[in-house]
């Protein structure tokens, strides 16, 4: 099992999540954040953080979420590691706003 | 003139502590980039905490959080200094003296009390001693444990209650290739334990459970999970808690809730009962523990705000060893300010105070349990010790710069015949208990006493 960034990521990418990982295993591009379950503990700190619930268990997706998983698995590897948190995407806030939160 | 951290003036740290918080406070200064010398002080001879000690040993993926330690204690800047204890084998004082900075980071060593009649009684336990034996913990080898009455009662509805309760619900063969202690899959082996409670003051709702440790008792080979359905009737404030977002984990909960109430009897040989509202009153019981009386409690107040009141009426549940998990305290380093009510060392933003809201001691810092209280898991800590760590460096110019480090601390050592581990000891103690658990199909077989470890270090 693993832990996974969904969809409300995009756009987002808030990073609170990024503090509270104690193995380093969120990776970014330009939208948004993956976890790399190859290196994911399971230990579901980050779940609570995220400002707009993008992130769930791997048996917990909401469902059409699915294929996070392999979106996940596929990009984190390649892509740059977070370890600190940092800026949100400047239109954050407005995306927050319209996905409920 | 040179500063702290520059080239020619290395900043010089202890870290009293190797467990999560020491680790990552060891990782933050050596990110900052700057000259830092870092020795990371251990009672034990082997690090990683509560991660070794603490993580139940089924849960072999979270201590997977030691490959991100093992790495920290490959950079140069970082030195373990294990098998010395703060407060006997050096004073507090000495290390201060010793150090231009000092971190703490030594967790919540202690269970809290229930305060009630008979909690001494045999067979009344702490989670922390149980935790501990079947961990391996060189504090709890000798501890014994009666498993030869049919029921347990756990006291308290957070994680380590969960641990205690699947520890004594599993099956041997479950442990069997886990790193438990070989002491305690032995004494497991012989429990006659069928009936677990898990016993909360207050409701379904307001359970401490991370969602996923209940899920695991869906799971268990010969013990089904249950709670009686009535138990799951929730009040408004209840319904509201968990139906807002604050509440989500906790929503999560009482779902997983519903499916022990509607779990089948399959005729597993064990059942483990989570059972809500209820304040121990007394521990009953001759020579030992027979019984334990329970008041009633409803919830009052606001939603997450509700309290248990107690409402007069008693239950009891007869039972044979009991293990209470309601909440760890740290222990006090003589010389070290400690907060009594709080268990913790008062702190601002990290930096010790002299006591609760008082004024900063220069030099002096916390991270961890013992700088925040015993909540979260070990990722929060990581966010805390780099708090932590961000006073530290933000005081540089106020520190006194005239410490000596690591050669005064050896010379203190030597002086008080003291012979630590370094962490290539450790190293060749870790390799052992490897070696040790591999004709048994164990990641590990840990040495449960210090002078074993102290023998492959020193061998």
């Amino acid at each position: 099992m693993t832990t996974v960034v969904t969809e409300n990521c995009k756009g987002c990418r808030f990073t609170d999540c990024v503090a509270v990982c104690p193995v380093a295993c969120f990776h970014y591009d330009d939208e948004m954040l993956y976890i790399d379950p190859d290196v994911c503990i399971d230990c579901s700190a980050c779940i609570p953080e995220c400002p707009v619930e993008a992130i769930f268990e791997e048996d917990d997706l909401p469902e059409g979420q699915e294929q996070w998983i392999e979106i996940n698995a596929e990009k984190a590897p390649d892509l740059p590691l977070i370890e600190e948190p940092m800026e949100a995407l400047p239109e954050a806030e407005q995306r927050k706003a319209d996905l409920g939160f | 003139m040179s500063s702290l951290g520059d080239e020619s003036s290395p900043l010089r740290v202890a870290i009293i502590g190797s467990g999560p918080s020491g680790f990552y406070a060891t990782e933050a200064l050596i990110k900052s980039g700057l000259n830092v010398e870092i020795d990371l002080i251990e009672r034990l001879p082997a690090p990683y905490g509560l991660v070794r000690n603490g993580v139940a040993p089924d849960h072999p993926k979270l201590k997977q959080a030691i490959e991100v330690y093992k790495k920290v204690a490959q950079n140069p800047e970082f030195n373990f200094v294990g098998n010395v204890t703060v407060g006997v084998d050096i004073t507090a004082e000495d290390l201060q003296q010793t150090y231009h900075a000092v971190m703490y980071t030594c967790g919540a060593e202690t269970d809290r009390q229930l305060g009630i009649p008979g909690e001494d009684l045999a067979g009344s336990h702490t989670a922390t001693e149980f935790v501990g034996w079947y961990n391996g913990h060189p504090d709890y080898r000798d501890r014994t444990f009666d498993l030869s009455h049919e029921t347990a009662v756990v006291i308290g509805q957070g994680n380590v209650a969960a641990d205690v309760a699947r520890i004594l619900a599993k099956s041997v063969d479950e442990l069997k290739h886990t790193d438990i202690a070989q002491h305690a899959l032995d004494a497991l082996a012989e429990s006659r334990v069928r009936t677990i409670y898990v016993v909360g003051r207050r409701g379904p709702a307001q359970a401490k459970f991370a969602s996923k440790e209940l899920k695991e008792f869906l799971e268990i080979e010969n013990c089904r999970p249950y709670i009686d359905p009535v138990e799951l009737e929730l009040n408004p404030a209840s319904e509201e808690e968990i139906n807002s977002k604050a509440g989500r984990g906790n929503k999560k909960n009482v779902e997983i809730f519903h499916q022990f109430a509607g779990s089948e009897d399959t005729g597993k040989p064990r059942i483990c009962i989570a059972t809500f509202l209820k304040s121990p009153l007394r521990l009953e019981g001759g020579e030992r523990l027979e019984k334990v009386v329970f008041e009633a409690n409803e919830l009052s107040g606001e939603p997450f705000g509700q309290s248990a009141q107690g409402t007069g009426q008693t239950t009891e549940i007869a039972c044979g060893i009991l293990f209470r998990s309601i909440g760890y305290n740290g222990v006090p380093i003589p010389g070290v300010p400690f907060y009594d009510r709080w268990g913790t060392i008062p702190n601002d933003a990290g930096r010790i105070t002299s006591e609760q809201g008082g004024a900063v001691v220069p030099g002096l810092y916390t991270a961890g349990w013992i700088k925040r209280g015993p909540s979260g898991i070990i990722g929060t800590n990581r966010a805390c010790a780099v708090e932590s760590v961000e006073s530290l460096l933000a005081d540089l110019g106020q520190l006194d710069a005239d410490r000596p480090g690591r050669e005064g601390l050896y010379q203190i050592l030597g002086r008080n015949g003291v012979r630590h581990v370094n962490f290539i000891q450790w190293e060749k103690i870790d390799a052992a208990e490897v070696a040790a658990g591999e004709p048994k199909g164990k990641p590990r077989e840990k040495f449960t006493r210090q002078a074993e470890m102290l023998a492959v270090a020193n061998g």
